[in-house]
């Protein structure tokens, strides 16, 4: 890597990691949720410094997208706009932070004292593609295991959020005909 | 720039989700400590492919370790919505029914 892309990773790793502080710091949700963007979006543009073109990209729109639902959330449940209420919802502070301080000196102990290996073949020349056809080809077990936790994900999300299930409709015997439902209608009914 | 420079972030980005996780009484916010969390092993992994082994295999765990950010904000958001119908309330100590 050249002087140019070492400075650029360091500038993004120093974004990703004071907007990731800020997360907490801010005295908004809104402003919190803003500060999660722009660490996800430094770190994805590292993954691109990185030559991960695909997944940097992805990365990028997935969560400006999810940081947009987040603030949707939020004006939701709590009922008002969250950019203008000062906000301060914390417990444990001193221990979380000690946790977190003591793992960080661990972690970088480990990583600075590990006899890393250095590396052993060349970067895959296009990983865009080459990640296509291995997803496609001999890691397709890896896709066919995460299509149907991402299905079973979107089953158990929607069970979860419905406000209605099944025993309001039917009754806490399930013999209720027809059913309770706040719109009549539907097939047979 | 080298690996350990890289993982040195990974980590000061992992702590400082992990701090958000622990002490956050928000779930939302907690989400966005445990997303945090995700970011870095996302970094991790990409440092390790880069830096290590420049083999296809790591993309492929990058994509799963992302399936598993999308997983956990849609099953986040659900909870949040539950919990919000179920005891108007958005707080991780409303819900503390099963802590031992």
């Amino acid at each position: 890597m050249g002087v140019l892309s070492t400075v650029a990773f360091w500038v993004l790793a120093a974004a990703a990691v004071a907007f990731g502080a800020l997360v907490f710091r801010v005295d908004s949700m809104a402003r919190a949720t803003y500060c999660l963007a722009a660490s996800f979006v430094a770190v994805a543009v590292v993954l691109l410094l990185f030559r991960q073109d695909y997944l940097g990209v992805v990365t990028a729109l997935m969560m400006v997208m999810e940081m947009a639902i987040m603030a949707v959330y939020m004006v939701m449940f709590m009922g008002m706009n969250p950019a203008l209420m000062p906000m301060s919802m914390v417990h444990g502070r001193r221990t979380a932070l000690a946790l977190s301080a003591g793992l960080f000196i661990v972690l970088t102990a480990g990583i600075l004292l590990v006899p890393w290996p250095s590396r052993r073949d060349a970067p895959v020349a296009d990983v865009t593609h080459a990640l296509g056809e291995s997803i496609m080809g001999h890691k397709m077990l890896v896709m066919l295991t995460v299509s149907p936790v991402l299905f079973a994900t979107i089953v158990a999300a929607l069970v979860l959020a419905l406000p209605r299930g099944r025993y309001d409709r039917f009754g806490d015997d399930l013999r209720r005909r027809p059913p309770a439902d706040p719109q009549p209608g539907g097939v047979g009914r | 720039m080298s690996l350990q420079a890289v993982l040195i972030v990974v980590a000061a980005l992992f702590c400082v989700g992990l701090y958000g996780a622990l002490s956050q009484q928000v779930v939302v916010m907690v989400m966005m400590g445990l997303e945090l969390m995700l970011n870095a092993v996302l970094l991790a992994v990409a440092a390790v492919l880069w830096f290590l082994a420049p083999q296809i295999d790591g993309a492929v765990l990058l994509l799963v370790v992302l399936a598993a950010m999308t997983v956990e904000m849609a099953m986040g958001f659900a909870v949040a919505t539950l919990l919000h119908r179920s005891r108007q309330s958005d707080m991780t100590d409303m819900a503390a029914d099963l802590a031992g």
